[in-house]
């Protein structure tokens, strides 16, 4: 009430238009001021890198908030704040992922020869020996839980999205698929054991188990992803198809799978490149060796996260060749990983158009 | 429109020719099929651990089956518990990145980074975490006992970098793809007018985000937290390797005495486990399984809550 009072003509003038802001170039000269005094405090105090990036991003959230406070006011400055904080999360991410890759290439690059690839464990002490044998029971046991999992979970995601109606039981079987995506790997591992322990006696180990551990693990992953991709089918294409005279089965095998066969394969492929890497389910059921068995059904069979978690838990003596062929055999993990998930993206891409 | 299609469906179904029906059973099987994998899970895993609960206290080295899980259980929540506590909060900021702070050009590389770190298998975790992490936490650890040493879980000793805090670290790392795609899925969903209508009053982008991505989003953000503890919580390898574990129960997460966690524990015994033993890891699974159920029930059912609300 007292403001109106108050003749308005005379503060005109003074009342600006425009708040004042800082200039754009304000946060790039905070930052250079910030790790300049990081840098001066690292130098004094004989920081290494890590600390003077901290350092850094601590001086800046501090300095560009406050300088904001005095021209801008609180509210700017609590936004200029919370970018900071919310961009440095990215840069904290990234230490792990940075530092992971650079370890495993700088530690396993200088172990991979002909000889790794092409030689078993076999009656290896010391230095030599390879991963062949833990590389084709990774292949075999991963090609049979494929096989497993690639029928079962297709035709789940056909029943939930041409047969299922979203009625309750289709309603039910989604959100378990969901709860199930969540199981340990380890309890997976656990549940082949307990199902094949009643068939083959205590104590058994074979490969064919962990591929039902590893396809456990899978199933929801494919059922979850080429149910999405079902749904994208258009409508249109299974109505023409009716429209024709075409059964529901036929619609279904001959028009809907192969629109949506490209998203399919991409689901596949990221599936295999998930319980590729997995390690908990094979070592209880899958057990290690060091001879090279082709036979799934019958006696150990070493995969590759297994050997990597044997060589370097129990390197032998000397411990140093050990944990070289683990730091090698991880390398090829990662590598093997990686492009499946880009075979996937390639995949996933070529295809992308063709659903519309 | 849609009423002509359902019964252009039926008049198709009432023709029923043989493939129909074969093909219609095959996928209604392979998804009950599914259920009974789980049910299965249920139920294989408790016929095989019952032995543990009826033996005696000689083959257990505890008085009953509980006092022998209690502790493992109890590393199990602690781990979890504190990746969270590191994991959501950066899971959440990294979110925001993606949906509303990286300009669009790079926000799908970002969300690949972060993806990738989702692909790294838990072995290759383990392998990081003993040979390049613990190393550089254990200085750390040194200042935290020094400086913060009269809080319980700072107490120490400070000897090994191979704690339960490196281990709910790596937890965390682990932890940190699923929390950030579900957050930030759910973030991009925040309806575009709210977030215009708040910009038009005059609020800052944070301000903006605090007033309408926060709110439309806290449902999601809690089942994806929900769904990140059940990872951590049944996340093996990693703990197996990085952990020194001696299975006492303690508050203190920097000193040379660690509990246990479940999964870590059947990944090392049972390889070498025979008779009750395999009994006993088995029960100790079903014990995690059905704590990773419930968990990720809660998180799946708020996920499913938030979007009829949505």
């Amino acid at each position: 009430m007292t403001v109106l009072e108050t003749p308005p003509t005379a503060q005109r003038d003074a009342l600006p238009l425009v708040a004042p802001q800082l200039p754009r170039w304000a946060p790039a000269l905070a930052l250079v001021i910030a790790a300049a005094g990081a840098g001066i405090l690292a130098l004094l105090l004989s920081w290494g890198l890590t600390g003077t990036l901290l350092a850094t991003v601590l001086l800046l959230a501090l300095v560009l908030p406050l300088w904001s406070r005095f021209v801008e006011g609180g509210r700017r400055a609590k936004d200029r704040l919370a970018t900071i904080l919310v961009w440095s999360t990215f840069g904290v991410a990234m230490i792990p992922l940075t530092t992971l890759l650079w370890q495993v290439i700088d530690n396993g690059a200088g172990v991979l020869s002909g000889q790794f690839f092409s030689y078993s464990m076999r009656n290896v002490v010391g230095e030599g020996g390879g991963i062949y044998h833990a590389i084709v029971g990774t292949l075999i046991i991963t090609l049979w839980a494929t096989a497993i999992s690639v029928p079962v979970g297709v035709l789940a995601a056909v029943y939930l999205v041409e047969y299922g109606e979203n009625r309750l039981p289709a309603r039910i079987v989604t959100f378990l698929v969901d709860v199930m995506t969540g199981i340990p790997s380890i309890v997976a591992g656990l549940f082949a054991y307990a199902l094949f322990v009643i068939f083959f006696g205590p104590g058994v180990r074979m490969g064919f188990g962990g591929s039902v551990a590893l396809a456990v693990l899978m199933i929801p992953i494919v059922v979850r992803s080429t149910e999405e991709m079902l749904k994208l089918v258009p409508n249109e294409l299974r109505e023409a198809s009716y429209a024709l005279g075409v059964p529901k089965w036929r619609t279904i095998t001959k028009v809907v799978i192969p629109t949506s066969l490209g998203g399919i394969i991409t689901g596949v492929t990221l599936a295999i490149a998930r319980v590729a890497g997995e390690t908990a389910p094979l070592l209880i059921i899958a057990g290690k060796t060091d001879s090279v068995n082709f036979n799934a059904f019958a006696e150990r069979m070493q995969s590759l996260p297994v050997f990597i978690y044997y060589s370097f838990t129990q390197p032998g003596v000397p411990p140093q060749y050990g944990q070289e062929r683990a730091w090698g055999a991880a390398l090829v993990l990662i590598a093997l990983v990686m492009v499946l998930n880009l075979i996937a993206r390639i995949i996933g891409r070529i295809f992308a158009p063709s659903k519309r | 429109m849609a009423t002509a299609h359902t019964t252009e469906a039926g008049s198709s179904r009432a023709v029923r020719r043989p493939g129909d029906v074969i093909f219609s059973g095959l996928s209604t099987g392979a998804a009950f099929l599914i259920l009974a994998a789980l049910a299965g899970v249920a139920i294989f895993l408790t016929i095989e651990g019952w032995p543990a609960v009826t033996a005696s206290s000689g083959e257990l080295g505890a008085d009953n089956i509980v006092l022998h899980v209690w502790p493992l259980l109890f590393g199990t929540l602690l781990a979890a518990a504190i990746a969270m506590l590191i994991a959501t909060p950066l899971a959440i900021g990294l979110a925001l990145v993606i949906s509303h702070y990286a300009p669009r050009r790079l926000a799908g590389p970002i969300g690949a980074l972060i993806d990738l770190l989702a692909a790294v298998p838990s072995v290759v975790y383990g392998l990081w975490g003993i040979q390049y992490l613990a190393p550089k936490m254990l200085p750390v650890y040194q200042w935290l006992q020094d400086n913060l040493g009269f809080l319980p879980f700072f107490e120490g000793p400070a000897t090994t970098g191979r704690t339960l805090l490196t281990a709910s670290v790596v937890l965390a790392v682990m932890a940190l793809p699923i929390i950030t795609s579900i957050s930030r899925e759910v973030f991009a969903q925040t309806p575009v007018l709210h977030q215009e209508a708040a910009l038009a009053l005059g609020a800052t982008r944070w301000e903006m985000i605090r007033l309408t991505v926060f709110p439309y989003g806290r449902s999601g953000v809690i089942s994806a937290a929900m769904l990140g503890l059940g990872r951590a919580l049944g996340e093996t390898m990693a703990i197996a390797m990085v952990l020194s574990a001696t299975g006492v129960i303690s508050f203190n997460l920097i000193s040379n005495q660690n509990p246990s966690t479940i999964a870590a524990n059947i990944a090392l015994k049972f390889p070498e486990s025979t008779g009750v033993h395999v009994n006993v890891l088995i029960f100790s699974g079903l014990t995690l399984f059905v704590v990773t159920f419930l968990v990720n029930f809660a998180g799946r059912w708020i996920a499913s809550r938030g979007q009829v609300k949505g």
